[in-house]
């Protein structure tokens, strides 16, 4: 069993969310007097809140991080996952000593190294080779660190040619290719690494993950990573940690912890990157919109990349529906448009079983697009719901948007079959499910 | 909640939520010397980069500011400069201010300035004031030599000039200013970070300061009675000890250096020690 290198110890950190200091110099002395003179707790920390995205707040303190602990052991690879603002640079920042905990400690065998950004302490003015000095001499590099290895950094980066032009004359994708490069061949015990994986192209992102790749599992270095896509961190990390507004909610094994992650946080709030929020619009024939309204839809996948889908994976639609009274007959479905706004596809609920109508309640819906079905590109969901003839409600200005990308091993290629509908160009069985909730 | 020193022997480092305030940890200074050695380099390349004259302004600012000095204070104000030429006279003082006021502003808003930088990467924050401190050695080089430019050829034209051993205590000066600069830089970077308007109010303190050191005048035009403020300003006796070593004017007194070099270990201990307490957590409020 190897050794634990990293140990939280329920770490938390409170802020303030005033612009100057802890308020004003009034409040910083009030503190004082308090704490120092009169022994008393930190009345701010008191008043601390979670950090909860959705909720406006009564106070101006906030917990970005409460009581985390965990260990990590040699050779382990973690991705952190949450959703932004659930403290996962918070922790990183107090792992990489830019700022103290609030409460708890952290304890660290051996050295870290920490990658927030990448070309840090890149000076304009110098060169690309001065640069690569500088940047890696302020990472914990030595001298002579850098000189074995500089031919490898610059090969790795691909700016052989400019080395000795002045860095403010790169183009930014130069300046984050070399920038990276200098971190990777940092060795650290430990590495930190925040969300520096989405630059450059796609040639360079292939290139930078395999170099991960290599560094957490031939090296068997310690690696924390934190990154959005999903699918980089299943195929990087062999442990994930949810964080959601400063508390741990889980730690184990990358799967169900991606999992975990998308069922619950991703949709919690009705935002974030994999789940699309719903602008619904009521365009009733006989204007009465509670006969039949569409509450919530949502869109998932597991494997994203920035935002938008891989069509590697199967992309999950799930929506409710509220029936008011009973209906002769009812449609529930759902067309897929191109960004040029021409009808693609189109699903419905009853495409399985025939069932023409649905007695009043609250319905959930599940709908799968299978993988390979969508070539990538921009395409939105427009919802059709009606009861047939008499009531209708669709989402025409709908923001239910997404992008398709093409899963890093296949070509992109659109496998279309044929149906039966006259407006789509794909046969759909779609629907996976369809309970009644309420 | 509170762990025995034993358990915390097992980590190499451990990030906690309040450093005592006397851990300075100079070892970590000491280890991160190829990074001041960067910074030094850094700085002097980005100097002299972008001019086309280099070096040589910092020649040609020096006359300038020498011919401004004679013209207004030696000439219309009528401040006798001790039977020393004026130029020789006024350099010495512009050399050493020059060097302070560097390490002065180098440090005294540079939490501020390097936010960025202290956001995104960990090394010990002094790297940087000690460093321009360092790098501020290049303009003052460049700067003495047009001193001995000037020395030698006021020697050679017989002028009132007795230096005596005194003189080769002057890179002991020099360090003073140095600590000077940094350590009162520290103490304002430390409370203007969070109040930021007080940082309007250094440029006049800065103004004012030079004006109560013997830098355009001698000691001896002051009268008796604002002579004691004067002589308060720990800066003062060492420009009179540099002009004493070097010209056998103004005055040298063991008991004034004492006192300089007294203030600046109080102000260097009381700087360090709040610095220390302030970088911890300063990037969550700056």
């Amino acid at each position: 069993m190897s050794d634990i290198v990293l140990d939280f110890n329920n770490v938390s950190k409170l802020y303030s969310l005033r612009s100057v200091g802890a308020g004003t110099l009034s409040d910083d002395l009030k503190r004082w007097w308090q704490m120092r003179v009169k022994k008393e707790e930190d009345p701010f920390e008191l008043l601390g809140e979670e950090n909860i995205r959705s909720k406006k707040g009564n106070t101006n303190f906030v917990w970005a991080l409460k009581d985390v602990s965990f260990q990590v052991r040699q050779g382990e690879v973690v991705g952190i996952m949450g959703q932004n603002g659930s403290g996962k640079s918070t922790l990183l920042k107090i792992l990489s000593h830019i700022t103290t905990p609030t409460r708890g400690y952290i304890g660290i065998k051996g050295r870290v190294a920490s990658l927030l950004e990448v070309g840090t302490g890149f000076h304009p003015d110098l060169t690309g080779r001065e640069n690569i000095f500088m940047n890696g001499t302020i990472l914990g590099m030595s001298h002579n660190d850098i000189k074995r290895r500089f031919d490898e950094i610059v090969d790795f980066a691909g700016i052989d040619r400019y080395i000795d032009t002045p860095v403010k004359r790169y183009s930014s994708g130069m300046t984050v290719r070399l920038g990276f490069s200098i971190a990777t061949f940092l060795l650290p015990e430990i590495l930190v690494v925040d969300e520096v994986l989405a630059v450059g192209d796609m040639a360079f992102k292939k290139k930078a993950i395999n170099k991960m790749l290599s560094i957490s599992q031939d090296e068997g270095r310690t690696v924390l990573f934190v990154t959005h896509s999903t699918r980089n961190m299943q195929l990087l990390c062999s442990r994930g940690i949810v964080l959601d507004s400063g508390h741990m909610k889980y730690d184990g094994d990358i799967r169900s912890a991606v999992r975990k992650y998308l069922s619950e946080y991703a949709i919690s709030n009705g935002y974030n990157d994999e789940a699309l929020p719903l602008n619904t619009q009521y365009v009733g024939i006989d204007g009465d919109p509670a006969i039949i309204a569409l509450t919530r839809a949502v869109l998932s996948s597991t494997s994203t990349n920035d935002g938008a889908f891989e069509n590697s994976s199967p992309i999950e639609l799930e929506f409710d529906v509220v029936i008011g009274r009973q209906m002769d007959e009812i449609v529930i479905g759902f067309n897929i448009y191109s960004q040029y706004d021409s009808p693609l596809a189109r699903a419905d609920y009853n495409d399985i079983n025939q069932i023409k109508t649905l007695s009043p309640g609250k319905y959930r819906f599940c709908f799968v697009i299978p993988p390979y079905t969508l070539a990538p590109g921009s395409y939105k969901i427009v919802f059709d719901i009606q009861e047939r003839h008499v009531a209708r409600q669709t989402t025409e200005n709908s923001n239910l948007m997404f992008d398709v990308v093409s899963g890093i091993d296949n070509f992109g290629n659109v496998f279309p079959r044929v149906s039966q509908r006259k407006s789509s160009l794909i046969h759909e069985n779609w629907v996976v499910g369809m309970e009644r909730i309420e | 909640m509170a762990k025995s020193i034993d358990e915390f022997t097992q980590w190499d480092s451990v990030i906690v939520p309040k450093r005592v305030w006397f851990d300075l940890d100079l070892k970590a200074l000491w280890s991160y010397r190829d990074l001041i050695k960067m910074f030094v380099r850094r700085n002097l390349v980005a100097l002299y980069k972008h001019t086309v004259l280099g070096p040589f302004w910092y020649v040609l600012q020096s006359l300038l500011t020498i011919l401004i000095y004679m013209f207004i204070f030696g000439g219309l104000a009528g401040l006798g400069t001790e039977g020393v030429p004026k130029p020789l006279f006024y350099m010495s003082g512009i050399l050493m201010w020059n060097y302070f006021n560097d390490c002065f502003s180098a440090t005294n808003n540079f939490l501020v300035t390097n936010a960025n930088l202290f956001g995104k990467v960990y090394f010990p924050r002094l790297v940087l004031p000690i460093s321009s401190a360092l790098s501020s050695l290049g303009r003052m080089s460049v700067q003495f030599m047009l001193f001995l430019v000037i020395y030698f050829w006021c020697i050679s034209i017989d002028a009132a000039i007795y230096p005596n051993w005194t003189l080769l205590l002057f890179p002991v000066y020099f360090v003073m200013l140095a600590l000077f600069g940094i350590s009162w830089g520290l103490l304002v970077t430390s409370f203007t970070y969070k109040y930021r308007d007080l940082q309007i109010l250094i440029t006049y303190f800065l103004q004012l300061l030079m004006y109560a050191t013997p830098i355009v005048y001698p000691l001896e035009v002051i009268p008796e009675k604002y002579r004691l403020f004067i002589s308060l300003n720990p800066l003062s006796p060492l420009f009179d000890a540099f002009k004493y070593g070097w010209l056998g004017t103004s005055n040298f007194s063991w008991l004034s250096l004492g006192y300089s070099f007294l203030c600046m270990m109080v102000f260097l201990i009381v700087s360090l020690l709040i610095f220390n307490r302030v970088e911890q957590n300063y990037m969550d409020t700056v």
